[in-house]
């Protein structure tokens, strides 16, 4: 459908359109990936520098009221859940400044009797004077809900809205305040219209077709940066890992094709920020690193107490709403390891955040821990 | 062979060099320090939000570590404030740090083009100077702001080429000359230098000084940039304190058609 002639014509343009980064992340673009490569290179170095912003992300808790057929988290996954108190919330915290991190992600799933707004809010400030930078990713809550949190010290808000595709959405959500696709959707703005100075969104690849996914992604940046026109817009290109519940990818997104699209969004939007997880292996993250990338995780953990071993003795498995404690043969794995929290879904980068730093000088980009001041948020 | 330019005065103190350069974006802090020192700049300015201001010497944010304070001027700037109270709140901690009472105003809300928001900028600016903070002011070229400014007491104004890292050179030009001619102080053509002849071109034009940043961190020899970039400010100077002669829109023939009466 798309020539290579088209692709040639959209890279030239000093501003693209959708159907311009239609058109790059054709496969006629996908002919052209060099070409898209240098540009995106090119683009990212003068727009952001050398430098790729380090983060990690700190679990809170693994329960959660929604069952997503794809997330570890599920409701009704038979998984060992904790909810960490604040006091180990300062504790992982604190492990992850030792390693570097001045840019800690909370996240959560979303469960309102376990964590409470008002849990976040204290979390969040708990760990905002160390810790300079601090976004969210948690259940889609109210505005005025996310005023406390904002106040607390709370600057970005991170919501995948997942897959773009309402049939699939309603398939993947199967019961939970999250089956409300257009809610979820518009929580950018609720987050915005709250104070929140980041607003991160992505789709999670192995839901919809990846083409279609990155077109709808690509269209609700654009709403936001016409209608959020403070926030600093991060993008995120998850693809689906492995986790508790087995489930399989519905679609596919091949390392090539992710690099592609990594350039696209380059390409349609200088300035927004691209993010890379350590849900990708150390190859590939090293080789999308000039492609556009601006900030990274390292060293990520996916289950609460995951950097410290916080919150092992208050394991327990959850049904309805209510804790079930756990078996005595459940303390321990089968090798004789003290039990832990289960995790959202595998990591593919095991590497330590220094090595991970390392990596990056060689490449030749430094690696920043620190571009927020707590000054900015109290 | 000196071109003997004249030195620049911002507040009273007195700088040889007419490059002030930014430290973001480099590979490497030893890259930067090693620009720093090849551009022969006396001034360099720091996002506050990247440096450590606990006086802890947090090694994971030391980029203060990598600028010798008794060689350059440490401008800190507010980079990142998205209102006047941040931008306030950032240099009184700097201040507090035991940082140079100067500050390098930068408050631009909309993160896509780091435009200015020239409300903000006056209401901070105002809070600032009368607290005695040496404070320069970074503005979009509006003239009638850069007056608003002086009239304030800041010790600069620094209006932009065009947008910070666009590498566009001097899109404002026409404005930026309304403002050089109106100038009671020095006037630091900051941000979208993408080359040399950019900085050059904005010395010719009369301005104090430029500010460069994104041109020299990205450069594959970021060190050579900083020479040149610093040869095309002291030739643009000299130009201009030579009487660079005037560009016109129409040739100025040697044999004039009115000649027959003299």
């Amino acid at each position: 459908m798309f020539s290579l002639a088209s692709v040639r014509t959209a890279l030239g343009k000093p501003r693209l359109s959708l159907n311009d980064f239609a058109t790059l992340i054709s496969p006629a673009g996908g002919e052209l990936l060099e070409l898209l490569g240098q540009r995106a290179r090119q683009m990212t170095q003068q727009r952001f520098g050398k430098v790729i912003r380090l983060f990690a992300p700190l679990y809170l808790s693994n329960e959660c009221i929604n069952n997503c057929q794809y997330c570890g988290f599920s409701r009704d996954n038979p998984i060992l859940r904790v909810t960490l108190a604040v006091e180990e919330v300062r504790e992982e915290a604190r492990a992850l400044l030792a390693e570097g991190f001045r840019n800690i992600l909370l996240v959560s799933g979303e469960h309102p009797k376990f964590v409470s707004n008002g849990y976040m809010a204290d979390c969040v400030g708990a760990i905002h004077e160390v810790a300079p930078s601090i976004s969210l990713e948690i259940g889609p809550m109210e505005t005025r809900d996310y005023l406390p949190l904002v106040q607390a010290g709370a600057e970005g808000l991170v919501v995948y809205q997942e897959t773009y595709d309402p049939a699939v959405y309603h398939q993947m959500h199967t019961s939970g305040p999250k089956r409300d696709f257009a809610w979820r959707l518009a929580t950018p703005e609720r987050g915005y219209a709250a104070g929140f100075r980041r607003l991160g969104i992505g789709a999670l690849y192995g839901l919809a077709d990846w083409r279609y996914e990155a077109i709808c992604l690509a269209a609700h940046a654009e709403y936001l940066l016409r209608n959020c026109w403070k926030a600093c817009l991060t993008i995120s290109l998850p693809r689906l890992r492995p986790c508790a519940g087995e489930f399989q990818p519905l679609t596919h997104m091949n390392d090539r094709e992710m690099a592609q699209l990594l350039c696209a969004f380059r390409l349609m939007f200088p300035d927004v920020g691209l993010v890379l997880s350590t849900r990708e292996s150390p190859r590939l993250r090293d080789g999308l690193v000039p492609l556009g990338v601006t900030l990274m995780s390292a060293g990520s953990h996916t289950e609460p107490g995951g950097y410290t071993g916080a919150g092992r003795n208050n394991l327990h498995h959850t049904k309805a709403g209510r804790i079930v404690e756990l078996g005595a043969s459940e303390w321990a794995s089968a090798s004789g390891e003290p039990a832990q929290a289960t995790g959202q879904f595998d990591i593919a980068d095991v590497r330590s955040p220094r090595e991970v730093a390392d990596t990056l000088r060689r490449l030749g980009y430094e690696p920043v821990w620190k571009d927020w001041d707590a000054a900015l948020t109290s | 062979m000196s071109l003997q330019n004249q030195p620049l005065v911002i507040a009273g103190r007195i700088f040889r060099s007419r490059l002030i350069l930014g430290t973001g974006k480099f590979s490497s802090p030893e890259v930067m320090r090693s620009a720093l020192e090849a551009s022969g700049a006396e001034i360099v300015t720091v996002a506050l939000r990247r440096a450590d201001l606990t006086g802890k010497k947090d090694p994971f944010a030391n980029i203060l570590e990598f600028i010798d304070p008794t060689k350059f001027l440490l401008l800190p700037n507010t980079s990142g404030a998205m209102n006047a109270d941040e931008a306030v709140r950032l240099a009184r901690l700097a201040a507090a740090a035991g940082l140079p009472k100067w500050v390098k105003l930068e408050i631009h809300p909309d993160p896509r083009y780091l435009l200015p928001d020239p409300v903000e900028t006056l209401h901070a600016a105002e809070v600032l100077v009368k607290e005695g903070f040496t404070v320069l002011p970074y503005i979009n070229a509006d003239p009638v702001l850069a007056k608003r400014l002086q009239d304030i007491g800041t010790a600069t104004v620094m209006p932009l080429g065009s947008p910070i890292g666009s590498n566009r050179g001097i899109q404002s030009r026409d404005q930026i000359r309304i403002i050089i001619e109106q100038a009671t102080v020095p006037v630091v053509v900051d941000a979208g230098l993408g080359a040399p002849s950019h900085a050059a071109e904005a010395m010719e034009m009369g301005a104090d000084a430029v500010l460069v940043n994104t041109a020299i961190a990205v450069a594959n020899d970021p060190n050579r940039m900083a020479i040149a970039f610093r040869m095309a400010v002291e030739a643009g100077r000299a130009a201009f304190e030579s009487g660079a002669a005037v560009e016109q829109e129409t040739a100025s023939p040697t044999s004039p058609l009115t000649a027959f009466l003299d």
